[in-house]
């Protein structure tokens, strides 16, 4: 600095203070949906209306916790740290006010949605085409609000929390754009650009990737920020920072096709795979060491503070969970696991632990210093730690153990070679106890939420004083930059934050491409079955009602080649079978059995009383009932659009097939109603549960075992 | 070149050069990066890690 004049200016914080508020906020909302949904898994009659059926409330779950809690805890802690950083008021306030609001527009458009059934159902990316759109024009805002901050810093140095920032921003906008990739039918209606094997790899290269560089990244950045000034201490290591940062957003990336293990992804890619989960231990304990040796000599404060206690929890329920990850990825681990309640746990201690723990940290040590004041009560502080805790331990053990149990009761055969649980739901009735714990764990984890925005509330209401422009000084930055010997290497780096971004950006794209280009242009990748032909129109429409109530969110539509599951549910499931699925439906979780190979297992008449009611054909059954399709028209209006989308996307229907349609969908429905006579059951063509029948008795009925002959 | 990735993009043959390549590519960089890193002077690096700290008169505080 060879610059003495001062320039005063001010710090934004009535932005902080904004998404602070919303985090808390959509905290509490997001976790309440989530009870909710552990609860209509013991007691099956809170599924009380359409709006409210498990398979709609999960993604709503999942998307306010992500997207809403932790999304705009990342942006206040981001706006927080990065104006102070960088010793500049944030480029524009009404950049600032844009991304506020339109955040929260986002998070309100997906209450409004996925509640009705629209929805993608791509898992984290259920959000329909147009807002997949506003989340794009926000998200660069944020990114032209971080970058022009960035530009007029008056420090010359860019401190690491700011290499995981910019990182974040980068990664997250390519993920975004490559797994919207969506052709739009009607205004809320889409179908994925991809279709089955290729679909469910750019699905779980997001969808790992979100939970990398959404819920980690600019975490680890708010930790690096925020961990030193509770503790008043440096970061252990900044040399490892660094280390950490680039190896951990190369790695990262690459490690999405452990989601598909033993599925029909070729197996190339799925040891790709592997490999990468399994090196990503090192990066990311290098950066939970760092984060809990920076407390090594400030252990007598952790007893005191709040504060630290969170932020202890916080990175330890980090390593726990990156350390799980990589296990979970070893092939013979996975075989268990998958499709289990293991990764329920698994994502939980991540999102309780980490996130949810480092964000309250962050509250209690930013609020009090906002307003000038002390925190309305330190022992309901140190309540919430210990309930919090508490729950996160009640969520997580009885998870572990549901999961076990299940697998083992799946795949466990008697003497007589013969499945030991031949009834799937032998094996759910098991978990009802553990699921009851889990509620348990969900209760004291919202307690403590409650009992922090009533902390938070006294606070803010005792304050005498809010500082909305925090005043400050620092010299302006040299126009001319002088190099002195000895000069730190990064420093053309650093001081040129857009090459930063462009480097990030290629060490992202080098394994995203890797792992995707040749599984898109490999003919081999994907054999053709001859037999495979595109759904009718009829079974169209029934697949677009099995997305619309979000069945994929309890059943998976994949065999593994397993002899415990070819015993049970038929067939493997093969990559040429998937060929016209847009988007692919082989979902990632159990809770109810496999639906690839359901058709033409039961008649017609089990499927009509089944979603009538799942306990006729099931007695304790925890599906919800779905009476309403047997009540419900068909809507047929946009038939026409959707098969010419579909045939945009490759799916080989006839031009002027579209005339056809309705006179086809009559056929088969007949076809189906008669058989339902035949059982007794009067119901006119036009309902919704003929389609669906259409469709559930059309799955995995491609191919039989004989007959899976490879065009090559 | 490109037909030598041609090649490769036909066929599932040569596919593991691909990961192969990467891996390579990202163990350079690391190794470059580590090294760069630790001949890094203290003192620089230092000042890097203090820089949270300076931005604010710290008073210690008890939540």
């Amino acid at each position: 600095m060879n610059n003495n004049t001062l320039e005063k200016f001010s710090y934004d914080n009535i932005i902080v203070r904004n998404f602070i508020f919303a985090t808390m906020i959509w905290g509490v909302i997001g976790m309440v949906v989530g009870l909710l949904a552990a609860l209509q898994l013991v007691f099956p009659v809170l599924n009380f209306a359409d709006i409210t059926t498990f398979g709609r409330i999960r993604p709503l779950h999942t998307n306010a916790v992500i997207f809403a809690f932790v999304g705009n805890g990342i942006f206040s802690g981001v706006y927080y740290s990065l104006q102070r950083l960088c010793k500049a008021r944030m480029f524009s306030d009404t950049l600032s006010r844009i991304n506020f609001w339109g955040w929260q527009l986002i998070i309100v458009s997906a209450v409004a949605t996925l509640p009705f059934g629209i929805t993608t159902s791509k898992e984290y990316a259920e959000l329909e085409w147009p807002i997949d759109i506003a989340i794009t024009i926000i998200w660069v805002v944020f990114g032209w609000n971080m970058f022009g901050t960035i530009l007029k810093r008056r420090q010359q140095h860019l401190y690491v929390a700011i290499w995981f920032y910019i990182g974040t921003f980068v990664t997250v906008a390519v993920l975004h754009l490559v797994n919207s990739f969506e052709i739009p039918v009607t205004f809320l209606k889409s179908y994925s650009w991809y279709a089955g094997v290729q679909d469910a790899l750019v699905q779980w290269w997001y969808g790992h990737n979100a939970v990398a560089f959404f819920l980690t990244t600019p975490y680890l950045g708010l930790m690096y920020y925020f961990v030193p000034k509770a503790a008043n201490r440096p970061v252990y290591s900044y040399r490892l920072s660094i280390i950490h940062f680039w190896a951990l957003i190369f790695m990262y990336i690459w490690a999405g096709p452990h989601h598909l293990l033993y599925t029909a992804l070729p197996d190339w890619a799925q040891t790709l795979g592997v490999v990468f989960s399994v090196m990503l231990i090192a990066p990311s304990w290098g950066g939970m060491l760092n984060g809990l040796l920076t407390l090594r000599s400030v252990w007598d404060k952790v007893r005191v503070e709040p504060v630290l206690k969170f932020f202890v929890v916080a990175i330890t329920a980090y390593g726990m969970a990156t350390f799980e990850g990589p296990m979970l990825s070893l092939k013979s681990v996975n075989a268990i696991a998958h499709y289990t309640d293991w990764i329920v746990a698994h994502v939980h201690v991540g999102a309780l632990g980490w996130n949810g723990f480092l964000t309250f940290g962050m509250i209690y040590w930013l609020i009090p210093r906002m307003y000038k004041t002390e925190l309305f009560s330190t022992r309901l502080a140190n309540f919430h730690f210990w309930i919090g805790t508490l729950g996160i331990l009640f969520y997580a053990l009885p998870m572990y153990w549901a999961g076990f149990t299940q697998s083992a009761m799946w795949k466990e055969f008697t003497q007589d070679g013969v499945l030991a649980y031949p009834n799937f739901l032998e094996t759910v009735l098991q978990l009802r106890t553990m699921y009851m714990l889990r509620a348990l764990g969900g209760v004291f984890y919202l307690t403590g939420v409650i009992v922090m925005c009533y902390n938070i509330a006294k606070t803010v209401a005792a304050a005498t004083v809010f500082e909305k422009n925090e005043e400050a000084e620092a010299p302006a930055l040299p126009a001319v930059y002088h190099a002195h010997k000895g000069d730190h290497w990064h420093r053309w780096i650093e001081r040129k934050p857009i090459q930063l971004m462009f480097f990030s950006l290629i060490v992202i794209l080098i394994g995203g491409m890797v792992e995707m280009i040749p599984t898109f242009l490999v003919k081999s990748n994907i054999p053709t079955i001859r037999s495979v032909k595109p759904y009718t129109p009829l079974e169209l429409e029934g697949r677009d009602i099995y997305i619309r109530e979000g069945c994929n969110n309890c059943h998976s539509q994949m065999v593994r080649p397993f002899r415990s599951e070819t015993v049970r549910y038929g067939e493997y499931s093969k990559a040429g079978e998937f060929v016209y699925d847009h988007p692919h439906l082989w979902g990632s979780k159990r809770t109810g059995p496999d639906l690839h190979r359901v058709g033409g297992k039961y008649p017609n008449s089990w499927h009509y009383n089944h979603m009538l009611d799942p306990t006729l054909t099931s007695p304790n059954s925890i599906m919800p009932a779905y009476a309403s399709m047997l009540e419900n028209i068909l809507d047929i209006s946009d038939t026409e659009k959707k098969i010419a989308a579909m045939r945009t996307l490759g799916v080989p229907y006839a031009e002027g097939y579209e005339k056809n349609v309705h006179a086809e969908m009559r056929i088969q429905a007949d076809a189906i109603v008669k058989s339902l006579a035949a059982d007794n059951i009067k119901v006119t063509r036009d309902k919704e549960i003929i389609a669906m029948i259409a469709y559930l008795q059309r799955l995995g009925t491609d191919i039989k075992v004989n007959d899976s002959t490879s065009i090559k | 070149m490109l037909k030598f990735i041609k090649s490769h993009m036909s066929t599932i043959g040569g596919i593991e050069i691909y990961p192969l390549i990467s891996f390579i590519i990202f163990f350079v960089f690391f190794l470059i990066v580590a090294i760069l890193v630790f001949k890094e002077s203290k003192e620089n690096i230092s000042i890097m890690s203090n820089l949270p700290l300076e931005d604010e008169t710290e008073h210690s505080s008890n939540i």
